[in-house]
């Protein structure tokens, strides 16, 4: 699915993020893989590049590092000059538009998610092309093919922030059950006016689900 | 008329088609050393621990017995380097001049945050054609850092590390017995542990262990901390007998024109 070149490092990965009044829910599993080695196994995919801003990075490690790096330096400048917080979709926005007039050179599948005073909790998912999308809840990576259904079904507007936890643990890990390039530990957070509230949970804490 | 401007820049592909021709012809292009390797990196109690193997290899030759794979990066910092041998020396090299500079700008001690964002923005920059794979570890006034750097410009922050062809024998070694706050003897014994697995168990590496033990006041560079691979005495001695060769005279000729007299001092 993602074109990596030979040996490039791969965030194979699952994330989400899902809107609440108030908020915003993050997650991700926690693999790095090159190739079938596991190079990190306890990987931070969700990354700050504000206050309230996060980005969940899939695809190429390099490639969505490097992306990460440059959105924050310009949030950083832009709250510097304008002497308040940017939005989410400032932020977003930023990030289509080095995903889209790089796109020949670029292995990344963002979703950008945060709070910002204009709007509250905000979602925007930036596929390989460099699209620039608004859902309420987004997922991707390589596992999130697995738990298009579940989301689907699952997903109810209106949700509480309780509610939008449970969903993005029991998503992603669905996902890491099934996916292969997915794996390791769950890592959440909460971004919400007062802060943001992050989250590790492991294997033996996962949500029931059948495993035979 | 335009002036032809050489960029001074980036890669140049001149000689591509020199090679090709060179090629066609028979005349195979040389492979690049790479360090085959087992490197390690790992936090404990009171800073890093750094560890290498010592063999270059060029194809299945060994090229080099007894090389370095920890640089110097700076008073605080080292980095071991896997991968291709030119590539990890100039890239380190390189990066701990500009470290060298950033300090005196500064007036600071530089931070390991500061030579892997230099390290992984080069590298990035370069799409991975520098073939570096680093271990960058060193303790600056935020305290102690260890971090991974892969070719294409990727980084990881981990509490312990490995890289190179041998770096799953040393995983494991790690997998099994790392845990937080290890003595400085417990530390070192682990990484010549895992340096050890890594040359025994990996064809790409062997030889010596060097170990770089990095502190908040202090950095011990070990070369040759372990050598489980040296030479066993010859079971015989090869000297010829005086008088082997029969000895029927000398006559020495005048050297050719222009030649000049090789030196055979010892």
């Amino acid at each position: 699915m993602t074109t990596l070149k030979p040996g490039e490092v791969n965030l194979g990965t699952t994330i989400m993020a899902v809107k609440f009044d108030g908020g915003v829910v993050i997650a991700a599993d926690s693999r790095t893989s090159t190739g079938t080695y596991v190079a990190n196994r306890v990987t931070d995919k969700l990354t700050k590049v504000e206050e309230r801003i996060y980005c969940c990075r899939s695809g190429s490690a390099a490639d969505t590092q490097a992306v990460a790096d440059i959105v924050k330096y310009h949030l950083d400048l832009y709250t510097s000059q304008h002497d308040e917080m940017p939005t989410v979709k400032v932020a977003a926005s930023l990030f289509q538009e080095i995903c889209y007039q790089n796109k020949n050179n670029l292995s990344a599948w963002i979703i950008v998610a945060g709070w910002d005073k204009q709007t509250g909790g905000d979602v925007f998912e930036i596929p390989i092309g460099g699209s620039l999308h608004r859902p309420e809840f987004a997922i991707a990576g390589s596992g999130s093919s697995y738990i298009s259904g579940f989301c689907d079904k699952s997903y109810r507007p209106g949700m509480s922030k309780e509610e939008c936890i449970e969903f993005a643990k029991n998503a992603v890990g669905l996902a890491i059950t099934r996916d292969g390039s997915s794996g390791g530990v769950i890592r959440l957070a909460v971004i919400t006016k007062d802060g943001v509230e992050r989250q590790v949970v492991y294997g033996n804490e996962l949500p029931t689900q059948y495993t035979g | 008329m335009t002036p032809l401007i050489e960029p001074n820049t980036g890669f140049k592909f001149d000689n591509v088609k020199r090679n090709q021709l060179l090629s066609d012809k028979g005349y195979m292009t040389p492979t690049a050393t790479k360090t085959g390797t087992t490197i390690v990196g790992l936090l404990y109690k009171d800073g890093v621990v750094l560890g290498a193997d010592t063999r270059a290899t060029s194809g299945p030759i060994v090229a080099d017995k007894n090389c370095r794979k920890i640089h110097y990066l700076a008073p605080n910092m080292y980095c071991c380097g896997a991968g291709t041998a030119a590539d990890t020396d100039y890239t380190t090299n390189m990066v701990g001049s500009q470290l060298a500079l950033h300090a005196l700008n500064t007036g600071r001690e530089a931070r390991v945050v500061t030579a892997m964002t230099k390290l992984k923005q080069y590298l990035f920059r370069y799409q991975g054609h520098v073939g570096a794979a680093l271990i960058l570890g060193g303790v600056d006034v935020t305290g102690p850092h260890l971090f991974t750097i892969h070719p294409h410009g990727s980084t990881d922050k981990l509490p312990y590390v490995t890289m190179g062809s041998g770096s799953l024998c040393a995983m494991s070694v790690f997998e099994s017995s790392w845990r937080p706050n290890l003595t400085r003897d417990e530390a070192v014994e682990m990484v010549k542990d895992a340096i050890e697995s890594g040359i025994f168990n990996d064809l790409g590496s062997g030889s010596n262990v060097d170990v770089c033990v990095i502190t908040k006041d202090n950095v011990e560079y070990i070369r040759g901390h372990s050598q489980p691979n040296e030479r066993v005495a010859k079971e015989q001695s090869y000297r010829f007998a005086a008088g082997t060769t029969e000895f029927i005279g000398s006559k020495a000729g005048a050297p050719a024109e222009g030649a000049a007299a090789m030196d055979v001092s010892a």
